[in-house]
Formats: structure tokens, C-alpha cells, sequence
């Protein structure tokens, strides 16, 4: 059980068109992991069958030691996940949105309250712990989220964009908190992001994937060559084209994103 | 023991939401209340000849017509949380499938016997009660209506991409599914191919048992009642526990 994730030829395909193609990645334990791409690169195709989501069509996935198809319900039970798209209930408080997640996740009573709090005061939302989630600004959802993902201090976490539309200030205070959780805790962190810096800054290591593929996988000081920043080897190794998602693949994600899986 | 956790919560999520929603629950219940008030006291006054008390005859089918209303709009919600997201978070909870669906059937039911309850009470001032007893027998096939629907209405949403559907479904599933209930009118004497209609509509035997329950008198007896509504019910939590599961796992 050394590796948090470890996957071994892993595929999805739809249809026509291979999303991840016979995918190898193994991150350690206690790892902040950056996974880099463009879009319909593939990365949260992976995500989702690494959070037991989405089905593989061959290959082999393990998280936390547990195996993606045979031992779903483990795999859950090791995972927090920030989904790229919203996932709270607006009608409900803060509270009582985290309320419901410590239930899932099996907490009790003051456990549970202990980290509610302690999760609410991470992301400065205690003072409006109260209020309808409707009501929040999307900054502040977005860092609820966050909050709601290192609740259950997960052994996996992953992170799907978890930055996207937030001023530099909270994407300062949601970097503190991650790398806070992965040194305290031990939690290992799985990121995506299309700031290349945010993953320069935050990641001991990052993937590059591309076509369904990790074409290069380090330290972003050992991708660099002399005076290159991450950015440029990003563009160097994936090209300046803007992609297109493919039409069926663009619905399929939109299939996707409906259920997430 | 966690999935016991998991019923309970998800339950307890949908009766926050039906507390917060005040506007949606005044929304629902001017329908029914409209169709007791006018509909009732009109036709009411035009029966009055023949001795029959019209009120009371439509009140059991309006209690009816809030339950399923209330119970497969459920379904809404269900199309709502994937659309904004919630479902995900729930979906990706260490909580199998048929709990999910399990604290939703609670819920929804729950709250529809609430929003039951509500007209009700309302009723007396109206000029219509029923007697105690009555009500309890009426409340078992209450139970029944309202999980039998909120799993049809599961099992819609699971067919559903999105919301725009759903009106669909209100206006030639749910809306005549009323009607041919015997909400309304009475079953006797109807022209053949209404009466088989109405004997087909799972509805019918709900209104015709809480009928009997409360004012006595039904077309068939209650225990046949009971027992065809039962086991729509049974079909209903299996249909909507499949299809949601199917929609949730499947690619």
C-alpha cells in the first residue's frame, strides 16, 4: 500500500472515442499530485473512475490499496472529492449542507460538529454558517465546497479545479488549507487545474495528459529546461492548438457532468 | 447501521427543504383547496335534489389528488439535484444506491402526507369531517399512495434528461391518472369504456379505499382495495429503485 493511486492500462472509451488511453500513473502516498491538460484531455474522465463514478472499459484502477470495480464501496469511504461543477444543496445552510456530509461519511455528534466547525473556520465561512447557500456569492460556494471536500479528512483527495473564478486571495487561503491538510494529515491530493502556476507552487509532481495519455509525469523543476517556466513546457509538450471537443464527446460529457460519474 | 445514517439524513434533508419552501407549499395547496371550494360547493348546490353530499364525496379524492400531485412532483427534485449538482455529492458518499432511493421514498412521502394533512385540516371549515376512526384506516392508504408515487416519479426522473420534460408527464400521465381516479365522480354507471379505464388507474382503488375508510361507502371492497394499492406500490419502489440505480451506475 504504498501508492495512493495506482492505475494500470486504465481505458474509457465512447464509442469511437478513447477518453483514456491505457492510462499508468502511480502517485504516492502523502503526495500533491497535479494533473495538467487541455481540455478533453481526458482528466476528469479519470477522475471520475477514480472516485468509482465511471466505469472503466479495461485496465485496472487502485485507490487508497482498493480496487475502483471490485471494491467501490472502500474506495468512497477513502475519497473526498471537489467536484469542477457545483454539488451543494442551495437550499439548505452551510451548516446543514456539511451537517449532511458528516452523516454520510459516518460521523457522529461532536466529531462531527468539531469538524464542521473546524472545516467552516478553514475557509472563513463560520461567521455565515447560517445563511442559505442560495444567498452565498460563488467565491463563497466554491470555498464551501473545499471545506465540505477536507471535511471527512479523506486519505485521497481529489480536486478538480478547485480554484476556478476565485480572487488570488482565496486561492491563497484554499492553497494554504491543502497543503495544511497533506502535511498534517497525511491526505494525499490529486489536483487539476488549467493554473499552471497554481500547480507550479502546489505540487510536488505533476502529469501531463494529453490524448487520454500522460505524455510527461515529474517535479515541474525537472520538466523545466534552463529559463522555461511550467507553462512553456505545458505548451511544448501539448502544442498551441485550442482542442475541440469532440461532439460526441462533448455530449457524452454533458451526459456526464448531468450524473458525474 | 451507516445506510440506517444515510435513510435518516436524506429523509431529514427533504423535510428541511419542504419546511423552507413555505411559497411552493401555499402554491400546492391552492388546487386542491379551489377544486374543494368551488368545484365542491357548486355541484354541491346543483345535487343537493337528490340528497347526496357532493363535498364529502370529492374531499377523500382531493386528499388523493394532493398525495399524488405532491408525491410525483418528487421526481422534480430528483431532476433538480442532478441538474444543480447535489446529487453527485451524494452519489459519490460511501451509501448504496437503495438507500438513496429509500430516503427519498420517506421523504417525498413524508412530506406529501404533510401537505395531505394541511388540506385536511382545512377541511372541517368547509363543512366536511370524518370521524377518527376512519381517519386512521385512511392514513394507511395514504402511506401507501404516497410511496406508490413517489417511486413513479423517481422512476420518471431516471428516464429524464431534464426539467422541461417533467410539465409533460404532469399533463398526460398525472392529470388523467386523476381524473379516471374517481376523484370526481362516481364509478357506477359509467359507459363501459370509461369504467375500464378508471379500473386500470391504480389511483382509483387509493380514492375508493380512503372513501370507504372515512365516509363509508366505496365501490368495491377495502381490503381489495388495499391489496391491488399494495402491490402497485411494491412495483413502484422496485420500478424507481431500478431505473435510478440503472441511470446512476450504468455508462
Amino acid at each position: 500500500m504504498e501508492y495512493a493511486i495506482e492505475t494500470e492500462k486504465l481505458t474509457k472509451k465512447y464509442g469511437e472515442l478513447t477518453a483514456v488511453d491505457g492510462l499508468d500513473l502511480r502517485i504516492k502516498r502523502g503526495e500533491i499530485f497535479g494533473l495538467l491538460g487541455p481540455n478533453g484531455a481526458g482528466k476528469t474522465t479519470l477522475i471520475s473512475m477514480l472516485c468509482t463514478m465511471l466505469e472503466p472499459t479495461s485496465g485496472k484502477a487502485r485507490v487508497n490499496g482498493f480496487d475502483v470495480e471490485t471494491q467501490a464501496s472502500e474506495v468512497r469511504k477513502s475519497i473526498g472529492i471537489v467536484f469542477q461543477d457545483p454539488s451543494l444543496d442551495d437550499e439548505l445552510t452551510a451548516w446543514e449542507n456539511l451537517d449532511i456530509h458528516g452523516e454520510l461519511y459516518g460521523m457522529r455528534g461532536g466529531a462531527k460538529q468539531k469538524a464542521i466547525e473546524n472545516a467552516l473556520q478553514i475557509v472563513e465561512l463560520y461567521d455565515k454558517k447560517d445563511e442559505l447557500v442560495k444567498h452565498y456569492s460563488g467565491g463563497m460556494k466554491r470555498r464551501l465546497e473545499i471545506a465540505r471536500g477536507l471535511m471527512h479528512a479523506p486519505a485521497v483527495l481529489f480536486l478538480d479545479e478547485p480554484t476556478i473564478g476565485l480572487d488570488p486571495q482565496t486561492r491563497r487561503h484554499i492553497w494554504d488549507s491543502v497543503r495544511k491538510m497533506n502535511r498534517e494529515k497525511g491526505v494525499t491530493v490529486i489536483l487539476t487545474t488549467h493554473y499552471i502556476d497554481e500547480a507550479d507552487v502546489l505540487c510536488g509532481r505533476v502529469g501531463i495528459v494529453d490524448h487520454g495519455k500522460i505524455v510527461a509525469c515529474d517535479a515541474p523543476s525537472k520538466l523545466k529546461t534552463k529559463g522555461e517556466s511550467l507553462e512553456d513546457v505545458f505548451l511544448r509538450l501539448t502544442g498551441s492548438d485550442i482542442r475541440e471537443e469532440k461532439a460526441s464527446n462533448q455530449t457524452m460529457r454533458l451526459r456526464m457532468r448531468a450524473w458525474n460519474r | 447501521m451507516s445506510e440506517y445514517t444515510a435513510i435518516k439524513v436524506l429523509w431529514k434533508r427533504e423535510l428541511l427543504r419542504f419546511v423552507r419552501a413555505k411559497s411552493r407549499i401555499a402554491g400546492s395547496l391552492g388546487m386542491p383547496l379551489f377544486f374543494l371550494l368551488f368545484l365542491g360547493t357548486g355541484l354541491n348546490s346543483a345535487i343537493s335534489g337528490t340528497g347526496g353530499n357532493y363535498m364529502e364525496f370529492i374531499a377523500p379524492g382531493i386528499i388523493g389528488m394532493v398525495l399524488m400531485f405532491s408525491s410525483v412532483a418528487n421526481g422534480l427534485i430528483v431532476i433538480m439535484d442532478r441538474q444543480f449538482g447535489f446529487l453527485k455529492e451524494v452519489l459519490v458518499a460511501p451509501v448504496s444506491r437503495l438507500s438513496i432511493v429509500a430516503g427519498k421514498i420517506f421523504g417525498g412521502a413524508t412530506t406529501s402526507i404533510a401537505q395531505a394533512a394541511i388540506i385536511m385540516l382545512i377541511m372541517p371549515f368547509l363543512g366536511v369531517s370524518f370521524a377518527l376512526s376512519g381517519m386512521i384506516t385512511a392514513f394507511a392508504f395514504m402511506v401507501l399512495i404516497s410511496i406508490a408515487f413517489v417511486g413513479l416519479g423517481i422512476a420518471i426522473a431516471s428516464k429524464m434528461e431534464d426539467m422541461h420534460g417533467f410539465q409533460l408527464v404532469m399533463n398526460f400521465l398525472v392529470m388523467p391518472l386523476f381524473f379516471l381516479s374517481g376523484a370526481l365522480f362516481p364509478l357506477t354507471n359509467l359507459p363501459s369504456w370509461l369504467k375500464v379505464l378508471t379500473m386500470i388507474d391504480p389511483l382509483t382503488y387509493g380514492i375508493d379505499g380512503m372513501r370507504g375508510a372515512l365516509t363509508g361507502s366505496s365501490a368495491m371492497p377495502l381490503w381489495m382495495d388495499f391489496g391491488i394499492l399494495a402491490l402497485f406500490c411494491a412495483a413502484m419502489i422496485a420500478l424507481g429503485a431500478w431505473l435510478f440505480t440503472k441511470k446512476s451506475t450504468g455508462n
